[in-house]
């Protein structure tokens, strides 16, 4: 399709997702994992304030720069890699066909009983 | 023991203005947060920020809304209680709640609304395998009493305005030896603080670490000291201290909410929104962020329609005698309870 891309998605279990993005509705990588029903929080709804949807990228199909905002953030997130971008930060565009993710793991005290 | 019509768990936008659609049909509110103010997410998590899918606002800022959202609530004299989670709910003889926080303070109600959008605001842990262990035993999330930390050997972690603000404070001839690290050279903080931190550092006040974190934790008992891991050469400085504290903000989580015997699914409390957002304990409503059907959108404007429906609902259970009314401001403007 024309205004649709597609995205490969390693789950925190290693399970592959093929996940297709419209690139006319202005969504970024946080929602459109979202709208698969694929784990990612999302807490704060995209404003790089908490690293929730944070992943890696794993080919180069997209650029590793980052906003400060992008980079402050994940300077204080878990789990950092050198390949670490939040998902909520990269718009869905022609420009990032074909690339290959992986969900970081979850932050352990968004997800564990112990309040 | 605070009694009242409505008690509403969660001081977010949505519970907030649940106490204006409750207002506009007699009847009271209480609101509990574990936060110590409210506003919820636009307080804690985006307060500058501007959101732009409020009707009738093109743009307001996180702070503004719930500036706004208290002033239209005033008239209706709502209760709170604030910086204590709701950690407890059952039913009391007369087929009322009671709620009961972290604290021990009860409220009693024949309705409940809970508001608590992604769940209650807890501190981000690091990931390190015996953290607990040490949990205020030497590592501390929360600055409750800073007279503990006087004289003492403090190390804290954080990029961000908490973690530099308290090592200024601790610095200035309080604390024994304050050491900051942080994983980058840059500072998520308010630049005055950066530079202040900077100056201090230089003349010694303050052992700053950067391009740096602590990856390990070491103790009998209590804490001992940290291992401070650097990123550049991975290599690992032991720092003896009295206290650890990680300042990472704060985050969301469901908590005690998710063992109240309500339904939950996807991390949320399932609603029927067909009819007024009840959950499958009659009495307990659930909406805004907090609450999940087919097709649910998490948005602060879905939150208000759900809680203008859920009050109609709410009203017939408190009052099963009297007709529900739909009251229109446009003609009457509001009538408030007084002080």
């Amino acid at each position: 399709m024309e205004n649709e891309i597609n995205i490969e998605l390693i789950d925190r279990e290693g399970a592959l997702h093929n996940l297709i993005g419209p690139t006319d509705v202005n969504l970024n990588l946080m929602e459109l994992i979202k709208l698969h029903e694929l784990p990612v929080d999302g807490t704060c709804g995209g404003m790089a304030m908490c690293a929730s949807c944070q992943i890696y990228v794993l080919n180069d199909v997209v650029s590793l720069e980052k906003s400060e905002d992008e980079q402050a953030m994940l300077d204080e997130a878990w789990h950092v890699q050198d390949n670490s971008r939040l998902a909520c930060q990269i718009p869905i565009s022609k420009e990032i066909n074909g690339l290959k993710i992986e969900l970081a793991p979850f932050n352990d005290d968004n997800h564990d009983d112990d309040w | 023991m605070i009694k009242t019509d409505i008690i509403i768990i969660g001081a977010g936008p949505v519970g907030l203005f649940t106490v204006f659609e409750a207002g506009l049909l007699k009847l009271k509110c209480h609101l509990i947060d574990a936060l110590p103010e409210p506003g919820g997410q636009c307080i804690e998590i985006y307060p500058k920020k501007p959101i732009y899918d409020i009707p009738g606002y093109p743009s307001i800022l996180g702070y503004e809304l719930v500036e706004n959202l208290m002033e239209q609530i005033r008239p209706f004299n709502p209760g709170f209680t604030l910086g204590e989670p709701a950690v407890d709910i059952k039913k009391d003889v007369d087929e009322q709640f009671i709620v009961t926080t972290k604290q021990g303070t009860q409220h009693k109600a024949p309705v409940v609304a809970i508001a608590g959008g992604l769940g209650v605001f807890t501190p981000r842990r690091p990931p390190i395998s015996n953290l607990k262990e040490f949990e205020n035993k030497g590592v501390n999330y929360i600055i409750k009493d800073p007279e503990l930390f006087k004289e003492k050997d403090i190390v804290i972690s954080g990029g961000g305005d908490s973690a530099l603000d308290w090592a200024l404070y601790f610095a200035n001839d309080f604390s024994k030896k304050v050491t900051l690290v942080h994983r980058s050279q840059q500072f998520r903080a308010h630049n005055d603080s950066v530079q202040k931190a900077m100056d201090m550092a230089s003349n010694g006040k303050i052992n700053l670490i950067l391009d740096s974190e602590v990856s390990a934790i070491e103790g009998n008992g209590s804490l001992e000291s940290v291992k401070i891991k650097s990123k550049a050469s991975k290599e690992l400085t032991k720092i003896n201290c009295d206290y650890w504290l990680p300042l990472f903000g704060l985050t969301p989580k469901l908590g005690p909410i998710a063992n109240w015997g309500l339904e939950i699914e996807k991390n949320a409390i399932k609603v029927n929104n067909s009819d007024d957002y009840s959950t499958n304990i009659p009495g307990i409503y659930a909406v805004g962020d907090v609450n999940t059907y087919k097709g649910k959108l998490k948005l602060i404007l879905c939150g208000f329609h759900e809680s203008a429906i859920m009050v109609q609902s709410a009203f017939k259970r408190i009052h099963p005698n009297k007709k529900n009314i739909l009251k229109y401001t446009t003609v009457t403007g509001i009538s408030g309870f007084g002080e």
